[in-house]
């Protein structure tokens, strides 16, 4: 469907990537933590390598929590708009294909707050 | 040469008709369209606008007369509670929360109402409705100037109420929510206008919003609040009325009309919802003395009366929103999820949080016996010990935002309230997030429109939420700081708990003076 309008309704969107002083958009939810009570919007150069991702932005937002320190990545699951994704380390966000406005969702079975969740 | 008059008066009858109906007149120079533009383009049919019945036989005359009276009562009211600090005879000057929530998120939305209103009776060819669009538009400007003149006393005693009714709307990021409420039903043209706020907010959902807030007001001793609420009261009755009026006369002047009157009554309940789940929280967590549960009030105001009008809009075809199935679930949700993200962004708030205390988590576990002990008294406990190490929790990081409501994504599956709801759109090759399957659909439905959201997140990433001249490239910049400078947000005195704040400590030493031989 397309928004009745008197005239032509054609506005380009606000949020392009254009926009982010060469970064891009990029969220991340860490499932089983409520302690951060929604997904985590970051802004990220595309050419960070994922390792970087991981190592200081995510840890500088969720290392408050205890559980962060035991996770094993080599055992967590990542999903990529809701599908199963299998990051690569070395890698940089571009050559992966993590594009501007992508959701990550983080899995970490086994921690989960001591079983509150939070 | 004097007139010799058949009748002194004429009766309230014909005087009605001649002081609305009698005020209309063909155009001649140009086509009636031109005209009235907006009158056609959504699709909605009339046939004759003569069979609009006025719910309300208010003249101007008529109106003026009684709206001076009410508010000369308000005033005389407002100026007693004044010079008698009636603010000590609040519960506790934590309840003000909810009323910074009420000036800084609700009062802006009523100069808005003043304005579509108006913009709608320019637009509605049939006379009726405009004389009804016109009163109400007045009205709603009279609410704005007089919640404010009500909420300005406190101003004089407590933080967070400096910035008013105007700056914060368009800068603080949870008053997006409303915000973008508002401007969306707007943009909109004026049929669409009077499903979204004359009928689902005015209607279906403006016992949710006034009820709490004026009994809430009336349970923590805020009589400046009450007595603006009576005297808004005999206004919402109209504007109920009037809500009510256009969505029959829409469906009675043609069958067409039906699906395109369904699919806003859909899209607007559920923006609507949303946006109360703000006032959800008031109702569960920032009223002192409590007026009953947001379970509770949603029972009463929307699944028993809500029920009720939806059974006599069946006749013409209507059937019940299809949010309802998800709402069922979230009413036992919403309110402690939502506190829980205020509480941990309490930091970049313009009025205070505070973690429940042991009575108010009991009264919540009585209140929410499915819910609250087995998932929210956990966090709050948590929370709690935190901060009784001195480690208060609050978030580093913005959240992610729903680009349909502009709520932080933090509602949960309707199956599984441990699981966040992520919903994804792409549009034009860029992606969109929206926080349920309500969200999700009125984007899919407009995209063109929702693209444009402007998204507080994203603004301050972007670098636009800073005071002008802000350098960020600086050594030591702190967004945070520069955020709340620019939202005029008093940092360390209008945001974060209310434990160890200036409101708690000046209300706990002004009402020992009263109270005490100090």
């Amino acid at each position: 469907m397309a928004v009745k309008a008197l005239y032509d309704y054609q506005f380009p969107a606000l949020d392009t990537q254009d926009k982010f002083h060469g970064n891009q958009l990029l969220y991340v939810g860490w499932d089983d933590h409520f302690l951060f009570a929604a997904p985590l919007a970051f802004t990220v150069s595309p050419n960070a390598k994922f390792s970087e991702l991981v190592g200081q932005t995510l840890t500088f937002a969720y290392g408050r929590h205890p559980d962060w320190a035991k996770i094993d990545f080599s055992k967590v699951v990542w999903l990529k708009s809701g599908k199963p994704f299998q990051p690569e380390m070395n890698k940089t966000l571009a050559e992966q294909g993590i594009k501007h406005k992508d959701a990550l969702r983080l899995q970490t079975p086994g921690l989960n707050g001591n079983g509150t969740n939070f | 040469m004097d007139m010799k008059a058949n009748k002194k008066k004429l009766g309230l009858k014909e005087k009605y008709a001649h002081m609305t109906r009698g005020l209309d007149w063909e155009t001649t120079y140009q086509p009636k369209e031109k005209v009235f533009p907006q009158a056609t383009f959504e699709g909605i049919k009339v046939h004759d606008w003569d069979k609009w019945e006025d719910p309300f036989r208010l003249t101007m005359d008529a109106y003026w007369k009684y709206q001076a009276e009410k508010e000369r009562k308000l005033y005389a009211v407002l100026d007693a509670f004044a010079q008698n600090n009636g603010h000590l005879g609040l519960t506790d000057a934590r309840y003000l929360s909810a009323v910074k929530l009420f000036l800084t998120g609700i009062s802006p939305l009523e100069y808005v109402a003043h304005r579509g209103f108006a913009a709608a009776g320019r637009n509605f060819p049939g006379v009726g409705p405009r004389v009804a669009c016109l009163m109400q538009s007045i009205d709603e400007v009279r609410h704005a100037q007089t919640q404010i003149h009500a909420l300005s006393n406190y101003n004089k005693f407590y933080e967070g109420f400096h910035a008013g009714a105007t700056h914060q709307i368009e800068r603080v990021w949870y008053l997006s929510v409303p915000k973008s409420f508002f401007d969306d039903a707007f943009s909109a043209g004026p049929f669409e206008w009077m499903i979204a706020i004359g009928f689902s907010f005015e209607y279906v959902l403006t016992n949710l919003l006034f009820v709490p807030f004026m009994s809430g007001a009336a349970y923590n001793g805020d009589m400046a609040t009450v007595t603006f609420g009576f005297s808004a009261q005999s206004d919402e009755a109209r504007h109920m009325t009037l809500g009510l009026e256009c969505i029959k006369f829409m469906l009675e002047q043609d069958p067409d009309n039906l699906p395109i009157v369904q699919k806003w009554i859909d899209k607007w309940a559920w923006r609507g919802i949303r946006v109360l789940s703000l006032v959800a929280t008031m109702m569960d967590y920032m009223l002192p003395k409590r007026v009953m549960s947001w379970k509770e009030a949603w029972e009463i105001y929307f699944e028993q009366n809500g029920g009720a009008l939806f059974n006599d809009l069946a006749k013409y075809g209507i059937k019940v929103p299809e949010c309802i199935t998800q709402c069922t679930v979230d009413k036992e949700h919403i309110s402690h999820q939502i506190w829980l993200t205020l509480c941990t962004h309490g930091h970049a708030m313009a009025l205070h949080t505070w973690l429940p205390n042991a009575d108010e988590m009991d009264w919540l576990s009585a209140k929410y016996p499915n819910t609250f002990d087995k998932y929210y008294r956990p966090r709050f406990e948590k929370l709690q010990e935190l901060a009784d190490k001195g480690e208060r929790f609050y978030a580093n990081t913005l959240p992610m935002l729903c680009q349909v409501c502009q709520i932080p994504m933090l509602f949960t599956e309707p199956d599984d309230p441990t699981k966040i709801c992520y919903r994804e759109s792409e549009y034009q090759g860029e992606k969109y997030h929206t926080c349920s399957d309500g969200c999700k659909h009125i984007f899919d439905d407009e995209p063109e429109k929702y693209i444009q959201a402007w998204l507080p997140v994203h603004q301050v990433y972007m670098g636009n939420c800073w005071p002008e001249g802000t350098d960020p490239t600086v050594e030591g910049f702190n967004p945070l700081a520069k955020y709340l400078e620019w939202c005029h947000i008093e940092d360390g005195k209008d945001n974060c708990d209310y434990e160890g704040s200036s409101d708690q400590a000046n209300f706990a030493a002004w009402r020992g003076v009263a109270t005490q031989n100090v």
